[in-house]
C-alpha cells in the first residue's frame, strides 16, 4: 500500500463530506422526518451565518475553550505529579490505586448535581467536572508509564552520579514524556466531550448551553451548527496537542 | 603492594536460594584488560553488577579504587537526549560550558561520529549507539570500564569493527577494563587475561594470559591459540580430534 499523494489526501475526505451532504439532502427531501426535526443543509448554512453575525458562536467557543483549558490544565498539573509519585512508590500505589480506579470508573456526569450545589452555574461547575474527568485517567496512565521505565536508566544515572532525588525530574519524567503526551491527547478529548454535557445542564453559556438553548427554541438548524462546531473544535484541540509529539526530546517515543 | 584498582576477595553471591557465584577471587591491575567468559546464565552479569557497586556480595568483599562506568548490552543511552547530551552526562563535573563542549567534540572525534552530535539514539545504527555509549563511559574522570557484552546485539562484521575501535580507543585513552562476554574470540582478541568461568555456581575454571601487544588481529597466532585452549577447556575441542559436547 502506497500513501496517497497530497492532492488525494485533501480530495478524498472532501468527497466523503460532499457525499454525506448529498445523502443528508436526499433524506431531507424525501420527507421521512418532519421538517421541524430534520433541518435542510441550506437552513444550517443560514443558521451558521446568523450565529456568526450575532457573535454568539464565537463567544460560546471562547467560553467552552476557557473551561476546558482550566479543567484540563489543573488535571494535568496535579495528575502527572500524582502519577509519578504512585508509579515510583509501591506503597503509595497500593494505598491509592483502588480509590483512583473507583473514581476513574465513576462518570463525571454523576457529579453534576453536587457541582451545581457547590459551585452554582457559571465557570466553576464545568471546570470542576472537566477536572474530574481528566485527573484520574492522567494519574493512572502516568503511574503505569512511570512504573515501567526501564531500570537500566536509573542504573546509568547512578553510574554518572545523578542523585536519586534528581532522578524523578532528570530520568523518569523525560523517559515517560511520550506516553504522557499520548495521555494528554486522550484526556483532552474526554474533556471536550464532558464540557458539552456539563454546560447543557450546569451552564448559562458555552457550546453545550447553546445546544440546549437551540433545542428549547426548536431551532434544529442552530443545533446542527453547534454540533458541527463542537466536532471541529475537538479535532483542532487534538491537532494542537499533536504538535507536542514533534518536540525532539519526545519524538523518539513515536519513531522506534 | 601492587596497584590494583579492582580486587575481589572470596566473593560468593546468591539470589534467595540460587547460588550464582562461589568463592571468586580476582585481582585486576591498573591498565589491564580482563575478559571474563563463560556460558550464558553463569553469573557474569552478576559479577559486573557487584563490581560496579550496584549489588553487594552475599559474602566476601570487593575493593574498588576509582570511578567505574558500565557499558551495557544495548539501550543504555538516554533516548530523550542527543548524542552530545548523552556524552556530556559523563562531564557534569566540568564547570565551564566551553570546556565541556570541547571535550564532547574530542570524544565525538575519537569514536568517529563527528556530525552526529545532534542526532538522537534512535536515529543511529546499533554499532554507532554502542560507540556513543563507550564515549560516554570514557568521558570525564572514569578509571574503570565495565563492559557487559557490549557488542552482543551487533552483527558479526560490525562486531569485528567494534573490537578494532575499542582496541584503538583504549590505546588513546588507557583504562582498566573488565569485559564480560560469551564470545571467546572477542575475549582473546581484546584482553590481556582471559578468565573462564564454569557453569553456575560460577567458579574460575581456567585463566590465560596473552602476552602479544594490543591491538591484535582476530587471527593473530596467540589469539588463535588462546581460543583453542579455551574451547578445549570447555570441551568443545579435543586435540585427539574427537568432539564431545560439555
Amino acid at each position: 500500500m502506497t500513501k496517497p499523494g497530497a492532492i488525494w489526501s485533501v480530495a478524498l475526505p472532501l468527497a466523503v463530506v460532499g457525499a454525506t451532504t448529498v445523502i443528508w439532502t436526499i433524506i431531507w427531501w424525501s420527507g421521512i422526518f418532519h421538517e421541524s426535526a430534520f433541518p435542510a443543509p441550506l437552513a444550517v448554512l443560514r443558521g451558521f451565518s446568523e450565529e456568526l453575525r450575532t457573535g454568539r458562536l464565537f463567544s460560546d467557543i471562547v467560553t467552552s475553550l476557557f473551561r476546558v483549558t482550566c479543567g484540563f490544565g489543573l488535571a494535568a498539573a496535579a495528575g502527572i505529579p500524582a502519577g509519578l509519585w504512585m508509579g515510583q512508590k509501591p506503597l503509595v500505589r497500593t494505598a491509592f490505586l483502588p480509590v483512583v480506579n473507583f473514581f476513574r470508573n465513576l462518570s463525571p456526569l454523576a457529579w453534576i448535581p453536587f457541582a451545581i450545589l457547590w459551585f452554582g452555574v457559571g465557570d466553576a461547575s464545568p471546570i470542576f467536572l472537566i477536572f474530574l474527568s481528566a485527573f484520574f485517567p492522567t494519574v493512572l496512565a502516568t503511574m503505569a508509564a512511570a512504573a515501567s521505565v526501564p531500570t537500566i536508566y536509573s542504573r546509568v544515572a547512578e553510574d554518572f552520579g545523578i542523585a536519586p532525588s534528581e532522578q524523578i525530574v532528570r530520568i523518569t519524567l523525560p523517559a515517560i514524556m511520550p506516553q504522557v503526551v499520548t495521555t494528554l491527547r486522550v484526556t483532552a478529548g474526554i474533556c471536550w466531550l464532558v464540557v458539552v454535557a456539563a454546560e447543557m445542564i450546569a451552564g448559562r453559556d458555552g457550546l453545550g448551553f447553546a445546544v440546549m438553548d437551540a433545542r428549547n427554541g426548536l431551532r434544529t438548524d442552530i443545533l446542527v451548527v453547534e454540533m458541527i462546531v463542537i466536532g471541529l473544535v475537538g479535532v483542532a484541540i487534538d491537532r494542537v496537542l499533536e504538535q507536542l509529539t514533534k518536540i525532539p526530546s519526545i519524538r523518539w517515543g513515536y519513531e522506534r | 603492594m601492587t596497584d590494583s584498582p579492582l580486587r575481589i576477595y572470596h566473593v560468593s553471591h546468591s539470589f534467595d536460594n540460587l547460588e550464582v557465584l562461589r568463592d571468586l577471587s580476582i585481582e585486576v591491575l591498573r591498565g589491564e584488560f580482563v575478559a571474563i567468559v563463560g556460558p550464558s546464565g553463569c553469573g557474569k552479569t552478576t559479577l559486573l553488577n557487584l563490581l560496579s557497586g550496584f549489588d553487594r556480595p552475599t559474602s566476601g568483599s570487593i575493593e574498588r579504587k576509582g570511578k567505574s562506568r558500565m557499558v551495557h548490552q544495548q539501550d543504555g543511552l538516554f533516548p530523550w537526549q542527543t548524542v552530545s547530551e548523552n556524552i556530556a552526562l559523563g562531564l557534569r563535573h566540568v564547570k565551564s560550558e566551553q570546556e565541556r563542549r570541547q571535550k564532547v567534540h574530542e570524544l565525538l572525534c575519537l569514536i568517529r561520529l563527528e556530525g552526529f552530535e545532534n542526532s538522537y539514539p534512535h536515529q543511529l545504527s546499533g554499532g554507532m549507539r554502542q560507540r556513543v555509549e563507550l564515549a560516554r563511559a570514557l568521558a570525564g574522570s572514569s578509571d574503570i570500564l565495565l563492559l557487559d557484552e557490549p557488542f552482543s546485539s551487533l552483527d558479526y562484521l560490525t562486531r569485528l569493527r567494534m573490537r578494532q575501535e575499542v582496541a584503538r580507543i583504549l590505546q588513546e585513552w588507557p583504562r582498566t577494563v573488565v569485559l564480560v562476554t560469551h564470545d571467546i574470540e572477542e575475549a582473546a582478541q581484546l584482553a590481556d587475561r582471559v578468565i573462564v568461568l564454569g557453569e553456575r555456581p560460577a567458579q574460575i575454571r581456567y585463566e590465560l594470559n596473552l602476552a602479544a601487544r594490543r591491538p591484535r588481529d582476530p587471527t593473530h597466532p596467540e589469539v588463535v591459540d588462546a581460543i583453542h585452549q579455551v574451547l578445549t577447556k570447555l570441551h568443545f575441542e579435543s586435540d585427539s580430534g574427537e568432539y564431545t559436547i560439555a
